[in-house]
C-alpha cells in the first residue's frame, strides 16, 4: 500500500508539470495580455510606459525564460504576487478555497444521501410508473440551466417570498452576530446554492446506481440470497448495493476537478466567494500569476483526490490489490 | 423473437418524448427564415417589452423586437454550437481513442497519460481562459467547446478498441493486408460507434447548456446575433416588467437540452448489450 501510494504519488507529478506548461503557454501564446487590457484605451499611456511596466513584471523575456523563472518560485512554494492588488497569489486562494469546499462538499453529500437511494429504487421498480417518474425528475434537474433555475429560485425565495438571501456567503452585520446567529447565517446562504447544484447532480449519480444495481441482481449469489429467503429489501440494500456501489467511486474521481476548481458560472450568479470566482476575476483582469496558482493549487488538489478514489476502490473491492 | 431495433425504441416512451423534441427542435431551426413573423434584427421602440399578444406571439424584447423571431433564429446558432462542438469533440476523440486502443503498448501509454493531464484541467477553468484570451465569438466558442470535450470520448474509443481488436475478424483483415488505417476506420470504427453515439448525443445536451451559461456572462455569442443564452441574458434585467423575456428563452434551452439527454438516455439502454429486455431476477 505504501509503495503504491509512493509509487503514485511520483506519477502526478510530471502531470502536474505538463498542466503548468499548458496553463502557461495559454497564458503567453494568445494575442492581448495584462498590459493591453490597462492601458490600451487610455491616450495618456506612452509605449515607453507600457514597456517599462513589461519589464517591471518581467513580461519583456522570452517565455520559455518566464516559464522557467515561475517554475524555480514554484518549488520554493513562491506564487508570486498578484497584478491586480500586489497581494500573495497563496493568500487569495486559501482565503476563496475552503468557500467552494464547503459548497460543492455539502452539495455532493446531498447527492449521494438522495441519489443512491433513489437509484436503487428505480432499479427495484424497474420499468414500473416508480422508474418513469425518478428518471423524469432527474432528467429534468440535469436539464434545467442551473442559472436559470437559480435565477427563478432567487426571484421567488429571495424577492418574492423574502425567506432567503440571495447572494454571498454572509449577511452584511455577520460581526454582529451570536456564534449562533453565526452559524444560522451561513445556513441560510447556503441552502440556495447547495440544492439547486444538487438537484443538477442527481442524474448521473442515480443513473449509474440504478444500471449497476440492474447488473448486480442478475448475479447467482443475489438469486441465491433470496433463495434462502432473505427478504428483498435487505437483499438489495445489503448484498447489492455494495456491488453496484464501486464504479460511483470512480464517478467522483472523474469529478473532483469540477468541485474543486468550483464552477465560475454558478459562482458568479451567487456571489459566492470561491475559487471559480477567482478563476473567472483573474482571468477576465489577465492576472497571470492568480490564473497559474489557480491552475496548480486546483489540479495538485485533483490529482490527490483521484489516488485516493484508488485506495477508496481497493478498499472496498478485496478483489483489487494496490 | 427478438423486435427489431425501431420496435424497441418506440417502446421506450421517454425516449420517443426526446427524439420528438430534438426533432421538433431542428425542423423549426431549420425553417427559421420562413417561419419568423418578423425580421430577428429590426427594432421598433414604440413597441418595447410589449406582452405576448396576437401580433407577437412571445411578445417583445427592450427594443421592441419581435421575441418569437428572435428564438428561432436564436435557436439555429444554440443548434449549430452543439453540433459543431461535438463534431470537433468526436473527431479528436475517435482519432486519439483509436491510435491509443488499437496499438497499445507505450503508444497507449504515452497517450492515456497524455489524456491524464488533460483531464485533470477542471473543464470549466480551461473554456474559461480560452474564451477570454482568444475572444468571444460564434466560431471560437465552438472550437474552445469542442477543443475541450474530447477526452471522454477518446476514454470511450480507446476501451472499445483494446477489446475489439483481438477479434477474429481483424486478424483476418491484417492476415489479408490491409493497412492499420483501413483496420481501424473500417473494420473495427463501426463496431465500436454505439457508445459512441450515445455519448455525442448526451455531449450536444452538455455544449448548449455551456453556451448559454457562458452567455450569462457575458462571454458566449454576441449580441445582436441572437442566441438562447444571450436572449436570455439581456432579459434577465427586465425579469419583473417582463416575465417573458426570462420564461421563453429558459424553457428552450430547458426542452432542447431534455430532448438530447433522454434520447441520449434511451440509445444507452438499447445499445448496451449488458441491459437486454426481461425483468430481472429478484
Amino acid at each position: 500500500m505504501l509503495r503504491f501510494l509512493i509509487r503514485r504519488l511520483l506519477l502526478s507529478l510530471p502531470i502536474l508539470v505538463g498542466i503548468t506548461i499548458i496553463t502557461f503557454g495559454i497564458i503567453h501564446l494568445t494575442p492581448g495580455g495584462f498590459t493591453s487590457v490597462h492601458m490600451d484605451m487610455n491616450p495618456n499611456v506612452s509605449p515607453d510606459s507600457v514597456a517599462r511596466l513589461q519589464a517591471l513584471y518581467g513580461l519583456d523575456q522570452p517565455v520559455p525564460i518566464q516559464y522557467a523563472k515561475w517554475f524555480g518560485r514554484l518549488l520554493r512554494l513562491d506564487f508570486g504576487r498578484s497584478f491586480l492588488d500586489q497581494r500573495p497569489v497563496m493568500e487569495k486562494i486559501t482565503e476563496r478555497l475552503p468557500a467552494t469546499l464547503l459548497l460543492s462538499g455539502l452539495s455532493l453529500l446531498l447527492i449521494f444521501g438522495l441519489a443512491i437511494p433513489l437509484g436503487v429504487y428505480a432499479a427495484m421498480h424497474h420499468n414500473q410508473r416508480a422508474d418513469r417518474l425518478i428518471t423524469v425528475a432527474t432528467f429534468v434537474g440535469y436539464s434545467l440551466p442551473t442559472f436559470w433555475l437559480a435565477l427563478l429560485c432567487m426571484l421567488l425565495f429571495g424577492v418574492v417570498l423574502g425567506w432567503l438571501p440571495v447572494s454571498g456567503i454572509r449577511s452584511v452585520n455577520h460581526d454582529l452576530l451570536t456564534p449562533w446567529g453565526k452559524f444560522a447565517d451561513y445556513a441560510a446562504h447556503l441552502i440556495l446554492p447547495v440544492f439547486i447544484s444538487a438537484f443538477g447532480g442527481l442524474a448521473s449519480i442515480s443513473r449509474y446506481t440504478r444500471a449497476n444495481m440492474l447488473e448486480v441482481i442478475r448475479q447467482d449469489y443475489i438469486r441465491t440470497a433470496r433463495a434462502k429467503g432473505l427478504p428483498r429489501t435487505r437483499v438489495y440494500y445489503l448484498h447489492a448495493l455494495r456491488n453496484a456501489l464501486l464504479p460511483v467511486i470512480t464517478i467522483i474521481g472523474l469529478a473532483l476537478p469540477g468541485l474543486i476548481g468550483g464552477s465560475f458560472i454558478f459562482e458568479t450568479i451567487f456571489s459566492w466567494p470561491g475559487m471559480g470566482r477567482l478563476a473567472y476575476e483573474s482571468a477576465m483582469n489577465f492576472d497571470y500569476p492568480t490564473i497559474m496558482g489557480v491552475a496548480v493549487i486546483g489540479a495538485g488538489l485533483t490529482l490527490l483526490g483521484n489516488i485516493l478514489a484508488d485506495v477508496l476502490y481497493a478498499a472496498a473491492d478485496p478483489r483489487i490489490r494496490v | 423473437m427478438k423486435r427489431s431495433f425501431w420496435g424497441r425504441f418506440l417502446r421506450k416512451r421517454l425516449a420517443v418524448v426526446g427524439a420528438v423534441l430534438v426533432m421538433a427542435l431542428i425542423l423549426l431551426s431549420l425553417a427559421a427564415p420562413w417561419l419568423s413573423p418578423y425580421d430577428p434584427q429590426i427594432q421598433d421602440l414604440n413597441m418595447k417589452l410589449q406582452p405576448p399578444s396576437a401580433s407577437h406571439w412571445l411578445g417583445t424584447d427592450e427594443y421592441g423586437r419581435d421575441v418569437l423571431s428572435r428564438m428561432l433564429h436564436g435557436g439555429r446558432i444554440s443548434l449549430s454550437v452543439g453540433l459543431v462542438a461535438v463534431g470537433i469533440a468526436l473527431v479528436i476523440g475517435v482519432c486519439v481513442g483509436a491510435v491509443a486502443g488499437y496499438f497499445g503498448g507505450w503508444v497507449d501509454q504515452v497517450i492515456m497519460r497524455l489524456v491524464d493531464i488533460v483531464l485533470c484541467i477542471p473543464t470549466l477553468f480551461l473554456i474559461l481562459m480560452l474564451i477570454v484570451f482568444l475572444g468571444p465569438n460564434l466560431v471560437n466558442i465552438m472550437v474552445i467547446i469542442g477543443l475541450t470535450g474530447w477526452t471522454e470520448l477518446s476514454r470511450l474509443v480507446r476501451a472499445e478498441f483494446l477489446t475489439l481488436r483481438h477479434r477474429d475478424y481483424v486478424a483476418a483483415a491484417t492476415a489479408l493486408g490491409a493497412s492499420h488505417r483501413r483496420i481501424i476506420f473500417l473494420h473495427i470504427l463501426p463496431n465500436a460507434l454505439a457508445p459512441v453515439f450515445v455519448s455525442a448525443t448526451f455531449g450536444i445536451a452538455g455544449a448548449i447548456l455551456l453556451e448559454s451559461g457562458l452567455s450569462f456572462l457575458g462571454l458566449g455569442v454576441q449580441p445582436p446575433v441572437p442566441s438562447w443564452g444571450n436572449i436570455l441574458t439581456s432579459g434577465k434585467d427586465y425579469i419583473t416588467q417582463a416575465w417573458w423575456l426570462t420564461l421563453v428563452p429558459g424553457l428552450a434551452i430547458f426542452l432542447t437540452v431534455l430532448g438530447y439527454n433522454l434520447l441520449g438516455d434511451g440509445l444507452r439502454d438499447l445499445l448496451d448489450p449488458r441491459l437486454s429486455e426481461g425483468e430481472p431476477h429478484a
